[in-house]
């Protein structure tokens, strides 16, 4: 009687005394666990899977930062996902091999917030200091110094023992330099520690010097202090680079905006309140361009952009031809019904593509080679603002020999200096005139291409663009080309060493004002046409 | 037998002519009219757009369960065009001309304004489905969105409690509402001890397209050792620009966290969010949100409109006021303006989170407040929410000279600003 009653003793115990030790030795039960419980317990359930101490947890717990571990909903396993077609791939959370494949209704996103990626963040860190990958090993040194975690300073002393590469070793001392500041060390050591960050200046190492002046004795506080002002004093010098470089790149979004009408209302002096709408018309063809490419040829996409340049050139060129042909050409000398008729147009596109693609922004992808930021120094400059300022140059250059080298450009000069003359020549002025319309519509759909890379593509793009374009070409001067790309750059950097001043609409206003004035003083702008042409 | 059916027939002919006439005569007159006033084009047709779509959508529905008061609903559509005093014109256009029984309609708290004075002097109804900025309660308009204390001071809560943020940037487009709510927040800061110069208030011009400085601005404010986050009010077509700078100039979401009260999933929809995961936004609803009433609501809006579009917070809001106004005028049994106004506080109707929103006496209704994060499909996981309703108040008890103000359309005090104080009916706002 008594042995059974024993053995059920021991079967009731057994789930109680097996499952601590379990936990430790599987860390498999522990993830299981993720699928349990709110976000708010979430922060345990991640401590306690970091504390095995154990890198085979590695991918499962980036798979939980990055969204993609799921657990089932029928047995509450948990899994690491990948999509595949329309399913997803369940892999093991371990050893990420791949299990089976369901429908994305039969698994549960396990949910992350901000704070449990920073925890995660800072366990990853600590498990993959001795990873074989020196760059894994990099990147662990620099989230630990972000975070800071006292804890970890264990870890980091053995892996800086064990460490042989001279560059991660760096890493992994300033890290460990970081962390000292967090702890109880003596005031020589954690002195010692702030001069070994400060050697490292720059805006990051600022964020650790500044909390350490507001909880430390008196002389580690002193310390850092000076630290602080030194990185700051030499900060200064690179804020002013700073500053010319976001105003160069200002410029060159004016200049890429303006550049067509300095050709339509520069040289030909048409006020065109469509050119903005000529913009937008190539900006919606590069969307147009990258949904075909999306569905039919993904592997095209890095090249979706070249593919959009000459398409988006024709497309606006096109609407510029007949613009001109259509209404422009029989208002030439009637600049106030010119203005009327052309913003008649622009709302007449601008409504247009709102039926066609509806009134919503459109995606438009920036392809690898225009994501992320280089960093030079104290500058930072991300890679689509510099291919911008490239490609707006590479504009300018292109329209330039343009207009000074081909039969086209002299026959385009001819006609606007003296038309009559021009025509007794030969010259047919009035399909220079179309064609010439034409060019400065078309490379407003260029200009468009790239800015639908750093602005949102919807029908009210091009209104945002007209004013500041007529005052580029107002202010450069009309009919000069190097006007508009001096009054862009002008008025791009003036702009944004206002704006830390003054405010981001108070530098709009002041540069307005400015202009007003400056056209007062210089009614035909920086760089105003001599000659026959100005009188007639 | 021949003459009798001749009578007969003349008789028939009379009968069918004449229940021909009703029935014209039905389809004339006995239609009630619900005025839509959204912009369809301009800056704004972006946003209101949609909420022309869902309105034109629930009248149907409406009108499939059979009408409202035995009679069909129909829908008077008239386009704005982003032009604030045309919202005035429409407005006068639609209660007078149209003879319409409701109004749904505005986005911009400026369109409010310009209509505010139409619909007090034609006395008419006006719901209003979209977050603003408070400070008024008018006896003619139902605020179906949030108010600041639905909307900008949990989100405010919540970067407190769980992402433990120190120092504040108030980022904001410069009109009223964002004026306003940072007005609001500065106050609720500072009450909760933020000193002065751990607050950094920022304004830009509507669209403003070139956010390299304020981005590095924003970099070098949260630089300083202590948490920081961004509470953004920018508006529309700013947006989209602002998240592509942060995405490049690497500031992820747990260094610095945006809280957005402008952005939902229509402002996304333009947006490569896998850079964006984390950052969060503050709402009364998110498509994401996992009932069977919402599953319902999503499954007939995409069958009206199309499998792409997404739903948003300004929609539910309009789902909510449709179905309190019909619920009113059915418990009202008519839909002449004063019996309706007096019926709809109190009313209470299901909204697609779970609950039930009821229209309190200060014309505001009470909702949930979700905050969610946003995903890399374009959508919001919730990771926090209030645990009940919160009642939108019209005047915030963080400005002092609305604190002492009260809003009760209920006979007797009939009045939007009551000032506890003195006990006089006036004062701000009036």
């Amino acid at each position: 009687m008594l042995k059974p009653f024993r053995f059920l003793v021991f079967l009731l115990l057994l789930p109680l005394l097996a499952l601590p030790a379990a936990a430790q030795s599987d860390p498999r039960d522990l993830i299981n666990e993720l699928s349990q419980g709110k976000l708010r317990q979430r922060i345990a359930q991640v401590e306690a899977i970091a504390a095995t101490g154990n890198s085979d947890v590695v991918p499962a717990l980036q798979a939980l930062k990055d969204g993609d571990l799921y657990f089932k909903k029928s047995d509450k396993t948990v899994y690491i996902t990948r999509k595949s077609g329309r399913d997803l791939a369940l892999l093991d959370p371990i050893t990420g091999e791949e299990i089976e494949v369901v429908a994305s209704g039969a698994v549960e996103k396990i949910k992350v917030n901000n704070s449990l990626r920073r925890l995660i963040d800072k366990a990853v860190g600590g498990l993959t200091l001795m990873s074989k990958d020196p760059s894994v090993r990099i990147s662990a040194a620099e989230t630990i110094f972000e975070s800071g975690d006292p804890e970890s300073l264990e870890l980091l002393d053995e892996a800086i023992a064990a460490e042989q590469d001279p560059t991660v070793r760096k890493k992994m001392d300033l890290a460990r330099a970081a962390v000292i500041l967090n702890t109880d060390a003596s005031d020589e050591t954690k002195i010692e520690a702030v001069d070994l960050v400060a050697e490292n200046g720059g805006r990051n190492v600022l964020n650790l010097l500044k909390g350490v002046t507001f909880n430390a004795s008196p002389a580690v506080a002193e310390a850092a202090n000076k630290a602080v002002e030194q990185i700051e004093r030499t900060l200064v010098l690179w804020d002013y680079g700073q500053t010319i470089w976001y105003g160069v790149s200002l410029g060159s979004v004016l200049l890429l905006a303006a550049i067509g009408l300095a050709v339509t209302f520069g040289v030909m002096g048409v006020i065109n309140m469509a050119h903005g709408e000529m913009v937008m018309l190539g900006a919606y063809t590069t969307f147009v361009v990258q949904e075909i490419i999306r569905n039919s040829f993904p592997e095209l996409f890095n090249y979706s952009l070249l593919i959009a340049l000459p398409l988006a050139f024709a497309v606006s060129g096109g609407c510029g031809l007949i613009l001109e042909r259509g209404v422009i050409r029989f208002l030439y000398g009637r600049p106030l019904e010119t203005l009327l008729a052309t913003w008649g147009v622009s709302l007449i596109l601008q409504q247009g593509v709102r039926t066609i693609f509806g009134p919503t922004n459109k995606e438009v992808g920036n392809p690898d080679w225009m994501s992320g930021a280089y960093e030079i120094g104290g500058l930072v400059i991300t890679a689509n603002r510099l291919w911008i300022v490239v490609f707006s140059l590479f504009v300018f250059a292109a329209l330039f020999v343009v207009l000074k080298k081909t039969p086209f450009g002299l026959q385009m000069r001819a006609v606007t200096q003296n038309r009559k003359m021009a025509s007794s020549m030969g010259i047919r002025t009035p399909w220079v005139d179309a064609f010439t319309f034409a060019l400065g519509s078309g490379i407003a759909g260029i200009a468009g291409v790239a800015l639908s890379q750093i602005s949102n593509v919807s029908p009210n793009l091009g209104q945002s663009y007209i004013i500041d374009s007529f005052m580029v070409v107002v202010f450069g001067g009309v009919g000069n080309l190097w006007g508009t790309l001096i009054g862009a750059m002008t008025l791009g950097v003036a702009n944004k060493f206002l704006e830390p001043f003054a405010g981001a609409v108070l530098a709009k206003i002041l540069i307005l004002v400015f202009i007003i004035l400056f056209i007062q003083k210089r009614p035909r702008g920086l760089f105003a046409l001599k000659g026959r042409a100005v009188e007639a | 037998m021949s003459i009798l059916t001749g009578k007969a027939k003349t008789l028939g002919l009379a009968a069918i002519a004449a229940a021909m006439m009703t029935t014209v005569a039905t389809a004339q007159e006995d239609t009630i009219k619900v005025g839509i006033l959204h912009s369809l084009s301009g800056t704004m047709a972006i946003s209101e757009t949609t909420l022309k779509d869902v309105m034109l959508m629930l009248i149907e529905e409406q009108n499939e369960k059979g009408g409202l008061l035995g009679k069909k609903l129909e829908a008077v559509v008239v386009d704005p065009a982003s032009d604030w005093p045309l919202f005035a014109e429409k407005a006068r256009e639609l209660i007078d001309v149209d003879q319409v029984a409701a109004v749904f309609g505005c986005w911009t708290s400026v369109s409010r304004k310009s209509v505010l004075p139409v619909f007090e002097e034609l006395n008419s109804i006006l719901f209003y489905p979209v977050q603003y900025e408070g400070e008024e309660s008018q006896r003619n308009v139902f605020y179906t969105g949030a108010a600041p204390n639905q909307q900008a001071i949990p989100a405010v809560d919540y970067l407190f409690d769980v992402e433990g943020v120190e120092r504040w940037v108030l980022a904001g487009t410069d009109y009223v509402y964002p004026r306003t709510t940072n007005k609001i927040l500065e106050a609720y800061l500072k009450d909760k001890g933020v000193a002065e110069e751990d607050i950094m208030i920022n304004y830009t011009p509507f669209g403003h397209s070139d956010w390299q400085t304020i981005v590095s601005d924003i970099k070098a404010f949260g630089s300083e050792g202590k948490k920081t986050a961004v509470v953004s009010t920018i508006n529309g077509d700013a947006n989209v620009p602002f998240y592509k700078e942060l995405g490049n100039q690497g500031i992820e979401a747990t260094d610095i966290p945006v809280v957005a009260f402008s952005v939902g999933e229509e402002e996304l929809a333009g947006l490569d969010t896998a850079p964006l995961v984390g950052h969060l936004a503050a709402w009364n609803y998110f498509q994401s949100v996992d009932t069977p009433e919402n599953a319902e609501f999503i499954e007939t809006w995409k069958a009206f409109t199309g499998p792409d579009r997404v739903t948003n917070d300004p929609m539910e809001a309009h789902y909510i006021g449709f179905n309190m106004w019909v619920k009113a005028v059915e418990m009202a049994g008519t839909t002449d303006t004063d019996a309706v106004i007096d019926a709809l506080v109190g009313v209470s109707v299901p909204n697609l989170t779970g609950g039930y929103s009821a229209m309190m006496p200060n014309h505001h209704i009470t909702k949930p407040v979700l905050i969610g994060e946003i995903q890399e499909d374009g959508q919001f996981d919730v990771v926090d929410s209030t645990d009940g309703l919160v009642p939108g108040d019209a005047w915030s008890d963080f400005l002092p000279d609305s604190a002492k103000l009260i809003s009760d359309w209920r006979k007797p005090l009939e009045c939007g600003n009551f000032n506890v104080e003195t006990a006089t009916c006036g004062g701000k706002g009036s």
